[in-house]
């Protein structure tokens, strides 16, 4: 299939989540089981995409896991958004670099 | 269209602006290392800026998935921005129209969503938009450049700087999951759902994007049954 179909399916959808909600409907979801269900949604979601996934994302395993470990250590002692990201980065380069080397 | 108003909104989504660059440039090379061109990353960015679903999306464009996976992985991954549009559609009146809405909508990424909730005055258009701008440019440029320097750069540089995307997430959910008994709670069902889909017999033959959309279902809607929410954090 083209690409751009994939891109207009995404791209479309994507957009309507964000566009009905303010254009339609102007009261707030009463239902607090889906006020609590849409809360969780992002917190699952980026969980469920990053772990397993994360370890095959590299050349070796072991480089995905540093790259989890140090995110996560960062994440947890507060640092921001661009450090975690960065130093997650970094630790795949070092651990490949020392896979090489033995 | 009021400049001063929109001045304030490009100087608040300055920092936003740059990280995006950062976490973009990641996508840009990640998508040119599974074989995306280099014009069709930067048009994926600047169609749905959005860093989880663009994530998914890949994934799925990569393993030749259905549209109808597609389209379904991004409602569910993207679910939230619906709440953000609610909640920002009530903070920004009646005064606004139809028109401003429908671009406004646009730029509903988490971060700007925040910054907009957290303005002190009254939300004007110019303000919205000018948030919107930097952050933006920022997303799109930084796909561009992470492609363009992705095809040149060695594979052990592209594979670390993918790696951002997946940090990015971890600096995400960890810190309200450290505060936040309920949410750890969803993460770690996401976890345990997540880890059967890759190793369980059976399980991992369902393909990868269906697999986020059960694991996300399955954990968020457990937690929202064991866990309601209360008010207070329903209006954060």
């Amino acid at each position: 299939m083209s690409i751009y179909a994939y891109i207009f399916a995404m791209a479309l959808t994507t957009y309507l989540i964000r566009v009905l909600p303010m254009t339609i409907f102007r009261k707030p979801i009463k239902s607090r089981f889906l006020r609590s269900f849409l809360y969780y949604v992002p917190y699952c979601c980026l969980t469920a995409m990053t772990f397993p996934a994360i370890l095959s994302s590299t050349a070796s395993m072991l480089s995905g896991a540093a790259a989890l470990v140090v995110a996560v250590f960062l994440a947890y002692r507060g640092k921001s958004l661009i450090v975690v990201a960065l130093s997650s980065s970094a630790a795949v380069l070092i651990t490949e670099w020392i896979l090489a080397l033995v | 269209m009021n400049w001063e108003e929109y001045r304030v909104g490009v100087n608040r989504g300055l920092p936003v602006g740059m990280g995006y660059f950062s976490v973009s440039f990641g996508f840009g090379a990640m998508a040119v290392s599974q074989g995306v061109k280099a014009l069709d990353a930067v048009l994926i960015s600047a169609t749905n800026l959005t860093s989880a679903g663009q994530f998914a999306g890949l994934t799925l464009i990569v393993a030749a998935a259905t549209l109808w996976e597609m389209v379904l992985t991004q409602l569910v991954i993207n679910s939230r921005y619906a709440l953000m549009s609610l909640a920002l559609s009530q903070r920004m009146g009646e005064r606004i129209g139809l028109l401003p809405r429908l671009f406004i909508a646009f730029f509903n990424t988490d971060e700007i969503f925040a910054l907009a909730m957290a303005r002190e005055k009254p939300l004007t258009v110019p303000f919205l938009l000018g948030l919107g701008t930097l952050p933006f440019l920022g997303w799109t440029l930084g796909t561009l450049c992470g492609a363009l320097a992705g095809s040149v750069l060695p594979v052990s540089i592209r594979t670390a700087l993918g790696v951002m995307l997946y940090g990015m997430f971890v600096a995400i959910v960890v810190p309200p999951a450290k505060q936040n008994r309920d949410i750890l709670a969803g993460v770690v069902l996401a976890l345990i759902f997540s880890c059967l889909f890759a190793w369980a017999p059976g399980l991992k033959t369902v393909s990868p994007g269906l697999s986020i959309v059960i694991c996300t279902v399955a954990a968020a809607g457990i937690c929202a049954a064991l866990f309601p929410i209360k008010d207070e954090e329903a209006a954060a």
